[in-house]
Parts: structure tokens; C-alpha cells; sequence
């Protein structure tokens, strides 16, 4: 089978050298690799592996305290969350992040807080231009509702979804900051089969029309293999293979890392 | 007809401090929306702001209310209420963040002692009185009569509870907050900046004690059982809903209409002094049967 040719292009993120450590737990020693423009990178590793580390260190949860991460060009040893979002970069969580309380519509609309230009005290004030703002993001966030199939669910409080749904939600968060780079922490952890095939869709479709690049952790390896463009491989913190998903699965190191080794 | 006018005077005095009492509990609201934490340290905020205010006339030398040296007074107290909001935030709040929400009540507890013993450590204990140059002779209407003190206090009060309301549930600062308030992580992965919300929100909770204490200090004098005005404000929340800026209002004005008028009209039937504990009682039933308050948002779990 041959899939059409996308376009992918130069490095967009680089790490380099990322070692993490909590007291002496070594979570992450010496990782390099890098994102690419425009595609789907996949990390993986069995548990523990540091992988939801690496994402940490990518938006700003974390602080290394070696090395560097290099985005669009601009090199920097850290940076904190709220500034990774305003650089483009959006995420989604391992455990579902989000505004339990609110409806999935205003959940969403969260995702566009750092779009609105009206200052936050004027708005007090000003009626016309923050009113007008308001309904241009409702526009974009409404998009992005019908993109992801979540209409009849967007004034249900999202504590009340299931799972599956709130997945969803929380994916159209991210997409609503329209981001250059999208972090997916485990995107179809605890889904069903069907579920997992909507999910699969959404990323790819989102790949594809937005020219989104993405990087995401998943433990299914059929999607894995199926998806992504790249796959780098950690294993105790330390990263044992990069390449095409038809290399990785032929990695000897990758084998061993997931079935353990013969004594 | 005299019953009525006394009726009418013990509900109009019920309102008035009740919404005293909303003032409290809006300092409460207004954190608790912004961080999801019970901030214990309200009294003893209203107790720093009244403190700070008094002593800073007495040195400054405030002859009479509304003086150059009384203004300048409020506008420094002002200014160390926003400091204060400042140093929690950076001293206190940042450390802490994604910690357990329990964990985050413990620190203000904390922070009370500390406001505390700071407040009294540098102005001492005495009790100070408190002139904000409103008459204390009652103004009369037909049969009822009214402090005029309360009267002044609750109209300030409403104003400054309908700005804010409007401040917090028109402008995108009211998602923000409510996005802080219900996950911290996940609220800083869109960006909005935790620090600023938090330095906002605790600025404008020292204005309001701030206010409180300027009033309660006037009605009391200014001394430590100011730091006990905060207990009253418990019913009131628990009656209008922890979140509910509105509802801290109308929470206010019931258990201040309430509790007077069960003290003058229920108390003789049952010894008195009911006013202490009515509240409290009110409250207590309201937690059976509507746990989230009046105006508090739904508590969704799913099993």
C-alpha cells in the first residue's frame, strides 16, 4: 500500500541531551531526538519508561536539569507551561485534565483564552470589541465541535461524559489554541476497539488538514505501527531506538526491552 | 402597627448586617472560585487590614475622618494588602501548586498564625476605635429606626459586590478563574498564567477584608475578635454556595434577616440568645438538602 506522500519537513522541536531526575530517581538520562514538521512521531517504551516525563519536560512541567530543547530555532533549557502554550504548543493528558464543572463547549473555549486579544480588565469595560471576540472564537470552537462529532454533547457538563467522550473533549482543548506541536499523552488509553478507530481518525485527520505536527504516547502497538511516521523507542529513561515503525519493530533492543532477555 | 414597625426594624437591621456578613464571605468566594481552597486566613486578613489602617492614622496623625493623612493611610494599607497578595502567592501558593486541595487549606491555617502574630506583633493588641465620620445617631423613618453607619456600610457594600460580580462573570478573567479552580495542570497546559490569576484574586480578597475591616472595626473597635466576624461567614456560604458570587450575597442578607428575627421573635419562647447558634442551625439543614448550596455549582461524580 502506498500512502500519499505528506509533506514533511525540518525540525520543529529538538532535545538534546534531556537528563530528568526526582532526588536520585533517574527518570530521563541523556535523550536527543527530534520532532519534525508536519508529523506524527510516536514515543513508546514500556511503563514506567519515562515517556510522560519527556512530554513534561517538553511544555514546561518539568525542568531538566541537563540539557536543551530547542523549538522553532530558539534554544532554551526550560520554559514554563503557560509560555510553552503561547508558543503552540498544546497537550492532552494520561489522566483526563479537565474542567470537570464545565460544559464541554466552555471547556473548549479555554483553548482559545490565549487567542483573545482584548485585555482582561478593558474587557470590564469595553462591550463591543471583547463581544465581537467573543463570538469569532465561538465560531472557530463550534469548527472544531462538528471536526470532532461532539454536537449533542456541548452544554453537558463533561464530569457527566464517559470516557471515551471526555477524551475527545479534551483533545478539542488542545486543538482549539491551534497549535503548531500537539502533545498526546496515551490519546486512546481505556477505549474500545470503535473508540480507538474514532480517535486514530481524528489525529490523523488533524495531521492532514491543520498540517499539524504531532507527538503522542501510546501502548497499542497496531495504532502505533499503524500512524505514526516515527517512533522513539525508551526504555529505564534512556532512549534504545529511533526510526520508521518498520525499523523499531525489527530493533533488536525494542524486542528485548518489551519481552525481556533470555539468561 | 407598632408591630409592624418593629418587625420592619428588626428585619431592615437583620439585612443590614447581613450584608456585613456578605462581605466576608465574598473574600472566601472569590479565593475559593480561584483556587478551589477554604482560605482559613480571611479573618485574620480583616484583622491585618483593620490593624494596619487604625495605627497608620495614629502615627500619620489623623485628626478628623477623611483627612489628608486618612487617605493616605487607606491608600498604604491599600498598597500592603496588594503586597500581601504578592507574597502568598509567591511564598505560599507557587510551591504548592497540584498539591491536594487539603493540603493548600493546611498552608492557610498557616498563614492565619502568621497574619496573626505579625499583625499584632507590629501594632500591638490593644483594642483601637475606629471613626470613619458617620453619625452615630440613628436616622428615623415613620417608626423604624436605622444606624446610619449600616446604612453607609451596606450601600458601599452592594456596590462594590455588583462590580465585582459583574468583573468575574462577564470578562474571560471568569473562565480563567473557574479553569484554575478546577485544575490546575490542566488550566496552565492551555496558558493561562496561574500566577497573575492568583495575585488578581488575592489582591482583590485583601481589598474586600480590607473594606470588612473598616466597617466591622468601626462597629466593634479594631481588635482581635475581628478575626471571628470569618466564622459567621460559614453559614452564610454554605447557604449561597461556595462558588456563587451572587449567592455569598443573598446567604448574607437570609442569615442576617434570619437570625434576628428568630432572636427577637423565637428567642424569648425558648430562653434567648438563639441569634449565636441559629445560623449555624440553618445552615446544618441546608446541608442535608441542598449540599451545594443555593446558588453553588452541581456536584457531578461519576461511579
Amino acid at each position: 500500500m502506498t500512502q500519499p506522500p505528506r509533506k514533511i519537513g525540518g525540525t520543529l522541536l529538538k532535545v538534546d541531551g534531556i537528563s530528568l531526575a526526582f532526588g536520585g530517581v533517574k527518570a530521563l538520562s541523556d535523550i536527543s531526538f527530534e520532532i519534525r514538521e508536519h508529523e506524527i512521531l510516536a514515543i513508546i517504551g514500556p511503563n514506567g519508561a519515562g515517556k510522560s516525563s519527556m512530554l513534561n519536560v517538553i511544555n514546561g512541567f518539568y525542568h531538566p536539569q541537563q540539557g536543551a530543547i530547542t523549538y522553532k530555532g530558539a534554544t532554551r533549557s526550560q520554559m514554563r507551561p503557560h509560555e510553552a502554550a503561547a508558543q503552540g504548543i498544546a497537550r492532552t493528558f494520561q489522566n483526563i485534565a479537565l474542567f470537570r464543572g464545565m460544559s464541554t463547549l466552555d471547556n473548549i473555549m479555554t483553548g482559545r483564552l490565549l487567542k483573545m486579544k482584548t485585555n482582561f480588565f478593558m474587557q470590564a469595560l469595553y462591550w463591543g470589541p471583547a463581544l465581537k471576540e467573543e463570538i469569532a472564537h465561538r465560531e472557530v470552537v463550534e469548527r472544531i465541535i462538528d471536526f470532532l462529532e461532539i454536537q449533542s454533547i456541548r452544554k453537558t457538563p463533561v464530569g457527566r461524559l464517559p470516557y471515551g467522550l471526555q477524551k475527545r473533549v479534551e483533545l478539542g482543548r488542545a486543538l482549539a489554541a491551534e497549535p503548531e506541536l500537539l502533545l498526546l499523552d496515551e490519546p486512546m488509553a481505556g477505549m474500545n476497539v470503535e473508540e480507538k478507530e474514532d480517535m486514530c481518525r481524528f489525529i490523523l485527520d488533524v495531521n492532514d488538514e491543520f498540517g499539524t505536527t504531532i507527538a503522542l504516547i501510546e501502548h497499542d502497538m497496531g495504532v502505533v505501527m499503524d500512524i505514526s511516521d516515527r517512533v522513539v523507542v525508551l526504555d529505564y529513561g534512556r532512549k534504545i531506538a529511533d526510526g520508521r515503525p518498520d525499523q523499531v519493530r525489527a530493533n533488536q533492543d525494542v524486542i528485548d526491552a518489551y519481552l525481556g532477555v533470555g539468561h | 402597627m407598632a408591630d409592624l414597625f418593629f418587625f420592619l426594624e428588626v428585619l431592615i437591621g437583620g439585612l443590614l448586617s447581613g450584608v456585613l456578613y456578605s462581605l466576608v464571605a465574598l473574600g472566601f468566594v472569590l479565593i475559593y472560585k480561584a483556587s478551589g481552597v477554604f482560605n482559613f486566613a480571611q479573618g485574620a486578613m480583616v484583622l491585618l487590614a483593620g490593624l494596619t489602617f487604625v495605627r497608620l492614622t495614629q502615627i500619620l496623625g489623623s485628626e478628623h475622618p477623611w483627612d489628608g493623612m486618612f487617605v493616605l493611610a487607606l491608600a498604604i494599607t491599600f498598597a500592603v494588602m496588594i503586597a500581601l497578595a504578592f507574597a502568598v502567592e509567591r511564598v505560599v501558593l507557587r510551591p504548592l501548586v497540584n498539591q491536594a486541595q487539603i493540603i493548600m487549606f493546611m498552608a492557610t491555617i498557616g498563614l492565619t498564625f502568621f497574619l496573626e502574630g505579625a499583625a499584632q506583633g507590629v501594632w500591638g493588641s490593644q483594642v483601637h476605635r475606629l471613626n470613619l465620620g458617620v453619625s452615630e445617631l440613628p436616622i428615623i423613618i415613620g417608626d423604624v429606626l436605622l444606624p446610619p453607619l449600616d446604612l453607609v456600610a451596606a450601600a458601599a457594600a452592594a456596590a462594590m459586590v455588583a462590580g465585582l460580580a459583574v468583573f468575574f462573570s462577564r470578562t474571560r478573567i471568569g473562565r480563567a478563574l473557574r479553569a484554575v479552580a478546577d485544575d490546575h495542570q490542566a488550566a496552565l497546559s492551555v496558558g493561562i498564567p496561574l500566577q497573575s490569576i492568583w495575585v488578581v484574586v488575592w489582591s482583590v480578597a485583601g481589598i474586600v477584608a480590607l473594606f470588612a475591616g473598616l466597617v466591622w472595626g468601626a462597629k466593634l473597635g479594631v481588635q482581635f475578635s475581628l478575626t471571628l466576624v470569618a466564622l459567621k461567614a460559614l453559614p452564610v456560604l454554605i447557604l449561597g454556595g461556595f462558588t456563587s458570587i451572587p449567592g455569598a450575597i443573598i446567604g448574607g442578607l437570609i442569615i442576617g434577616a434570619s437570625e434576628k428575627l428568630a432572636e427577637v421573635f423565637i428567642g424569648p419562647l425558648v430562653g434567648g440568645a438563639i441569634e449565636n447558634w441559629f445560623p449555624y442551625m440553618l445552615a446544618l439543614v441546608f446541608l442535608l438538602f441542598r449540599p451545594q448550596g443555593l446558588f453553588g455549582e452541581k456536584i457531578i461524580k461519576r461511579v
